[in-house]
């Protein structure tokens, strides 16, 4: 992964971080093991359930990016929120949302955590403060500015975790938000999850200058993280959330990753060489190498990893089982849901 | 076991595709992730992974075969113990696409049918009015004793009505909070959040920089927390830069979370011509919000009913827009002291009682509809003048009750023409009461045309009280 020499003429607070992080114990390896596998494994059975006309609709697959949010959420605190884009399901995961509810919200079934009527892009839990889910591309940075807003409002400490693509990043709402999250110092930590290709177009083709360097101008610190390794974003993630916790106001971390399918399903990604998807996934797959360095750094031995593995696969299998089992809402929910009750007094 | 790898669904509209070629041969083994095959379809030549490891054991559709329907099974994916000389094709249990999807006109017609559901209507049916109206039913607004709240008032202009009800309400609940471009220290570009920043501080009343559409999406976000804000807009026009936020975010958030997650929010500003502020700045919204489910649309003329509708949007849990009008903002009204006066949104009030013809308005064409009646009374004409209040949910019953008894109908609104809220009556009118009209219904609208500045255009442009008497007298044949 490359990572960006240039600095910007003024240096508010700009790096672009080396890979030295210290590592976690073996538990904490594990954990971040587990909780990246439950993401993988879900997106491809959900890819497999799309390619058996399941789930319907656009479907954005999270495989290749699992070390982004895994690695922010571990070091996220209880009441932290969270609201991304349409690649969202390993953000719900992450979350702490079940993979049943999940998935069957993906082959639109009552049970799912919008009841079938938001798929893929649009599922919510006020329980795990995960705010969606967004299918306008930039929206999702503004509300989750609000959020911001909302722990500075309420004085509750809590930070918003704000993630958008590099296709968001070139949107005017993200612009106008950086100026005032850091007028107002919003407790916001911007994630640009930069998989360097905004549907078909490559970042070098739509964004001039530098992602993280977009809130120079306003002040805000700006930070370009390597994705492909969990331990790196943890790290980069524990110290940026502690800057904003903190009361700095926002903080803008450019994670660069890569996504192994393409931008939905129906995606013939012909905008990309199969040698570049195959050195990818061949050399940083996040999943892959944090294995082997459980086996050969941390002394895990193959037996534990077989055993998450085993659990991991249990769990996708019974979402896949829960998600095509369960009954469609009835028809006259068409018909709710639209506008909340509200009682005269 | 050995297990089909059925032909996949490669986009959301795909039902058939070419089998352009193989990747793998029999024999070959295959990890998960892997291409084995490419596909065409009339958009693309896709390529498809497998979903799991195993060895290719046997290829049933071969390269080349044009047309292969969705769920089709394409090969056999066998284990590394399985024997390669005996696979049969694994026997298909139902497709599971075809046997779960759902008809897709089921549930349209089984709602337009089924008059149960509209006759015993549930607690979110009753909210939801337009539901019950697509169902061909029109109901009663919820019951409002209004006259016990007019024995004690007071003169106030609309701006301090707006004013009052915004205080009342921030004192009530510490989470409502106002925000927008000039709002705090320059005390509202027009005068409405007056003295608000003294009592309430720069916490609750948020000077915001000129960013409509930036600052519209972190009201929407916090109010998904819990918070209540309100959204000013100088004036409803640069609300179109934040339009994606209160349609997108606002409107539709509750629906696609199931009613998991709701946002309640005012947005809030002037609304259609002010005085020759030309095109940019005149123009009306009502048709545009009131075409959105998930949104309410009030549109208050006097003093009273912007303090009542006010207090309302406030403290209703869903996303309102109030269209408020600038030319209003210092005329001058009774309005009730009592603090509890709220008026529920989605009732009209009958403001003046005849009975030769109706005349439905909202917002500025109050006035003017009143004003035309004075004329048409001193004609011998006796009109009704219906203030509608709230455009979504639309007050149908009193519009229809009140054509059935004077026949005519006239409707009066400030916006052009093309699908606006007079159509909505019309077509209301020619569904619910057609045997009723003994003429067909006229609108009086703005002209279809962007708002000149020239002063002698700009009168042109705007319904005017002339209009409305012409209009009466021709649904009179007078």
């Amino acid at each position: 992964m490359s990572t960006s020499k240039q600095k910007p003429a003024k240096k508010p607070n700009l790096k672009s971080i080396s890979n030295t992080s210290p590592n976690p114990d073996a538990e904490e390896m594990k954990k971040l093991y587990r909780d990246m596998l439950l993401i993988r494994r879900f997106e491809e059975k959900a890819g497999q359930l799309y390619g058996m006309g399941l789930i319907g609709g656009f479907c954005h697959l999270y495989i290749g990016q699992e070390a982004v949010v895994t690695g922010i959420n571990s070091v996220q605190e209880e009441g932290d929120t969270v609201i991304t884009t349409y690649r969202d399901h390993g953000h719900m995961l992450a979350c702490g949302m079940e993979a049943k509810g999940v998935m069957a919200e993906l082959t639109g079934r009552g049970t799912g955590y919008s009841r079938g009527k938001g798929g893929s892009m649009h599922m919510f839990s006020q329980e795990k403060n995960f705010f969606g889910g967004h299918g306008i591309v930039g929206a999702a940075t503004a509300l989750g500015t609000g959020l911001g807003f909302y722990h500075k409002y309420s004085e509750d400490g809590g930070v918003a975790v704000a993630y958008m693509g590099d296709g968001s990043a070139n949107q005017g709402q993200v612009a106008e938000c950086y100026n005032m999250a850091a007028l107002w110092k919003l407790p916001v930590l911007f994630v640009i999850e930069n998989n360097q290709y905004g549907m078909g177009t490559s970042v070098k083709r739509s964004s001039a200058g530098q992602l993280y360097a977009r809130g120079s101008g306003y002040g805000i610190p700006g930070e370009q993280v390597d994705g492909m390794d969990v331990f790196t974003v943890q790290a980069a993630a524990r110290q940026a959330i502690d800057y904003v916790r903190s009361g700095n106001g926002p903080y803008i971390m450019e994670v660069m990753t890569y996504r192994f399918r393409g931008h939905s399903m129906s995606d013939p990604a012909k905008y990309r060489t199969k040698e570049e998807v195959d050195a990818m996934k061949e050399n940083r797959d996040p999943i892959a190498n944090i294995r082997v360095k459980m086996l050969e750094e941390a002394g895990v031995n193959e037996d534990e990893l077989k055993a998450i593995e085993k659990e991991i696969k249990e769990i996708v299998n019974e979402a896949a089982d829960f998600a095509t089992e369960s009954p469609e809402l009835p028809p006259e929910e068409l018909w709710t849901d639209v506008l909340k009750e509200v009682v005269y007094s | 076991m050995p297990t089909n790898i059925l032909m996949p669904a490669l986009s959301p509209t795909m039902t058939e595709g070419n089998l352009a070629k193989w990747h793998k041969k029999e024999g070959d083994s295959v990890k998960a992730g892997e291409v084995i095959a490419e596909i065409e379809t009339d958009k693309a030549t896709m390529e498809v992974e497998a979903v799991d490891e195993g060895i290719l054991g046997k290829i049933l559709i071969a390269a080349g075969t044009p047309n292969v329907a969705v769920n089709t099974p394409i090969a056999v994916l066998i284990g590394e113990n399985d024997n390669m000389t005996d696979i049969p094709c694994v026997p298909q249990s139902p497709t599971p696409a075809s046997a779960k999807q759902a008809d897709p006109s089921a549930s349209l017609r089984s709602a337009q049918d089924d008059k149960r559901m509209a006759s015993q209507p549930m607690g979110k049916h009753v909210e939801n009015r337009d539901i019950l109206y697509a169902q061909g039913v029109v109901i009663e607004p919820p019951p409002f004793d209004e006259a016990k709240f007019f024995q004690s008032t007071k003169t106030q202009t609309v701006r301090e009505a707006l004013r009052d009800a915004m205080a009342e309400e921030m004192r009530k609940d510490g989470n409502v909070y106002i925000m927008g471009e000039e709002v705090a220290e320059y005390n509202g570009a027009y005068k409405v959040t007056q003295g608000l920043l003294d009592e309430f501080g720069a916490k609750r009343v948020i000077d915001t920089p000129i960013t409509e559409h930036g600052f519209a999406g972190i009201a929407v976000g916090s109010a998904f927390k819990g918070l209540k804000p309100i959204v000013e807009f100088m004036t409803m026009n640069f609300a179109m830069q934040a339009i994606d936020h209160i349609i997108n975010s606002a409107a539709k958030t509750l629906y696609m979370a199931g009613g998991q997650l709701g946002c309640p929010i005012v947005f809030r500003g002037p609304n259609g011509a002010a005085s020759r502020v030309g095109a940019q700045h005149s123009q009306s919204y009502a048709s545009w919000y009131g075409h959105v489910p998930g949104l309410k649309v009030i549109a208050p003329w006097s003093a009273a009913d912007a303090k009542g509708l006010m207090k309302a949007a406030i403290r209703d849990p869903n996303p309102v827009v109030s269209l408020e009008n600038e030319i209003m903002y210092g005329q001058s009204f009774e309005v009730p002291t009592d603090e509890d006066y709220i008026i529920p949104i989605g009732r009209a009030k009958i403001e003046r009682e005849g009975k030769d013809v109706t005349i439905v308005a909202y917002s500025i064409m109050v006035g003017k509809a009143l004003k035309a009646a004075e004329a048409l009374a001193a004609e011998g004409i006796d009109a009704e003048v219906i203030n509608l209040r709230t455009i979504r949910p639309l007050d149908r019953y009193t519009i229809i009750e009140s054509v059935k008894k004077t026949n005519r109908l006239v409707c009066v609104e400030e916006d052009w023409p093309f699908a606006g809220v007079n159509a909505e009556i019309a077509a209301l009118v020619m569904e619910h009461a057609f045997d009723y009209l003994d003429a067909p219904v006229v609108r009086v609208n703005a002209a279809d045309v962007p708002l000149p500045y020239a002063a002698n255009l700009e009168v042109l442009a705007l319904p005017q009280a002339e209009h409305i008497v012409r209009a009466v007298k021709e649904v009179c044949y007078r």
